[in-house]
């Protein structure tokens, strides 16, 4: 058997780095987030203006999909109506797992100031929330920063497990 | 002696109230007052009962009988030159008069006039569609039963055009409450849930003020994060803002203020 020369665990051996699986698989992860173009309301147009060039969420590996089952995050952008609310539930439930949402403004987070009978008085009485964004709307930096809070709870999760829902019947 | 009445929370009210106030009402004028509108009048008054008439910011108000609605509509477009439907809808006067005031407000582009066709139904009544006569009055009247709870007959596809098929109430009446009834505020639970899910989920919080920095699970403030769900009953640690962890992850290095280099030169 040869007697190696070669300390393996050091850059200056082979180009091996060791590292763990689930450093591996949330570095993917968390550098490919792909949300779900879900602009409800206005502030849809905030989440469109970090998806375009000044703020471009692509640097961030966040591309937006038109399909529920191409993506992994859910941007609720706006406010939620009774109505939609079914619908909202139908398009998180077709997301693959393990899948993220960000609520993104008051009106989503708790109704806002439309405390009618028409506004679901915050998402999270439908969908499990990972993340609330403050703002009415949001400037483009704030959800920028709120995804780079997901990427963090992404490489802080084991990758393993699935994504334990908070609250689904 | 008079008996006495506490007034404990007299000042507490916010607002004062005058028992002689009377709302203010805008300027009516006959309608003699305008020739093109005393012939539009005189006309619809040859066929059919008018209970009141009026010119009100340049606008003739005529008061007809709900049964005469379609004819008389069809009389204002075809003869008069009424040829525009502008809007239709319902005022709730069920408090008042238990009856519901069904407006019709047309335009004539030829005589550049407006007229507003007025009728009063009870609550359950029927009033005929105009849809024949206008396609506008299609999602007019639909949005008015959806709203008030009006029915129209002859309408091709009388369903609710806003709320959901399956909603109950009328939400513009006078007597719905703005915040919802019982089937509203519990409407998206039951339908996706179910109705046992509600126990579970939990009333609606009103309250948007509200919010409770111990509850991990839905409140964090930036700078002092901590694991979802975490119990934190003698507060928060204090953690520094950073983008990237210490160590890192794979391929990612950590981005360090003193190895950056700021160009001041621009023709460098």
């Amino acid at each position: 058997m040869a007697q190696h020369q070669v300390n393996y665990t050091q850059d200056g051996g082979l180009p091996v780095a060791l590292t763990t699986i689930d450093k591996v698989v949330n570095w993917g992860r968390s550098n490919s987030i792909w949300a779900l173009t879900y602009g409800l309301a206005c502030c849809g147009i905030e989440m469109m203006a970090s998806g375009a060039s000044r703020y471009d969420f692509d640097r961030y590996g966040t591309i937006f999909r038109a399909s529920p089952r191409q993506s992994e995050l859910m941007i609720v952008a706006g406010t939620l109506t009774k109505k939609h609310a079914e619908f909202i539930k139908r398009l998180y439930d077709q997301m693959p797992e393990p899948r993220w949402v960000i609520s993104m403004g008051s009106c989503a987070n708790t109704g806002g100031m439309f405390n009618t009978y028409a506004t679901v008085q915050g998402v999270d009485r439908v969908i499990p929330v990972d993340l609330y964004l403050p703002g009415c709307a949001p400037r483009p930096e704030t959800l920028q920063y709120g995804v780079m809070l997901l990427q963090k709870k992404i490489r802080a999760s084991k990758a393993g497990k699935a994504q334990k829902p908070k609250r689904l019947m | 002696m008079r008996k006495y009445t506490p007034k404990k929370d007299v000042q507490a009210k916010s607002y004062y109230t005058d028992r002689f106030w009377v709302a203010p009402q805008v300027a009516k004028s006959p309608v003699e007052s305008d020739a093109t509108f005393s012939e539009d009048l005189a006309a619809i008054k040859e066929k059919f009962e008018v209970l009141d008439a009026y010119i009100q910011v340049d606008q003739m108000v005529v008061y007809i009988n709900a049964k005469d609605n379609f004819d008389v509509i069809k009389l204002a477009k075809e003869d008069l030159a009424y040829t525009q439907m502008s809007e239709l809808s319902a005022i709730d006067w069920l408090a008042d008069k238990g009856q519901f005031e069904i407006f019709y407000q047309m335009l004539s582009m030829t005589k550049r006039k407006r007229i507003r066709i007025k009728c009063f139904i009870d609550e359950q009544e029927p009033i005929l569609s105009v849809e024949k006569l206008f396609r506008s009055a299609d999602w007019s009247e639909r949005e008015m039963y959806d709203m008030y709870g009006v029915i129209v007959n002859g309408h091709p596809f009388m369903k609710r055009i806003l709320m959901p098929d399956d909603w109950s109430g009328h939400p513009l009446r006078k007597t719905y409450p703005l915040i919802g009834d019982e089937a509203a505020a519990w409407y998206e639970v039951d339908k996706i849930f179910g109705k046992e899910a509600r126990d579970v989920i939990g009333p609606e919080i009103r309250d948007t003020a509200r919010i409770d920095r111990y509850d991990t699970e839905r409140f964090s403030r930036l700078g002092h994060e901590v694991p979802h769900g975490a119990a934190i009953p003698e507060g928060e640690p204090k953690t520094p803002l950073a983008y990237q962890e210490d160590g890192g992850v794979f391929l990612i290095k950590k981005f360090h203020e003193d190895d950056s280099v700021i160009i001041t030169d621009r023709d460098r």
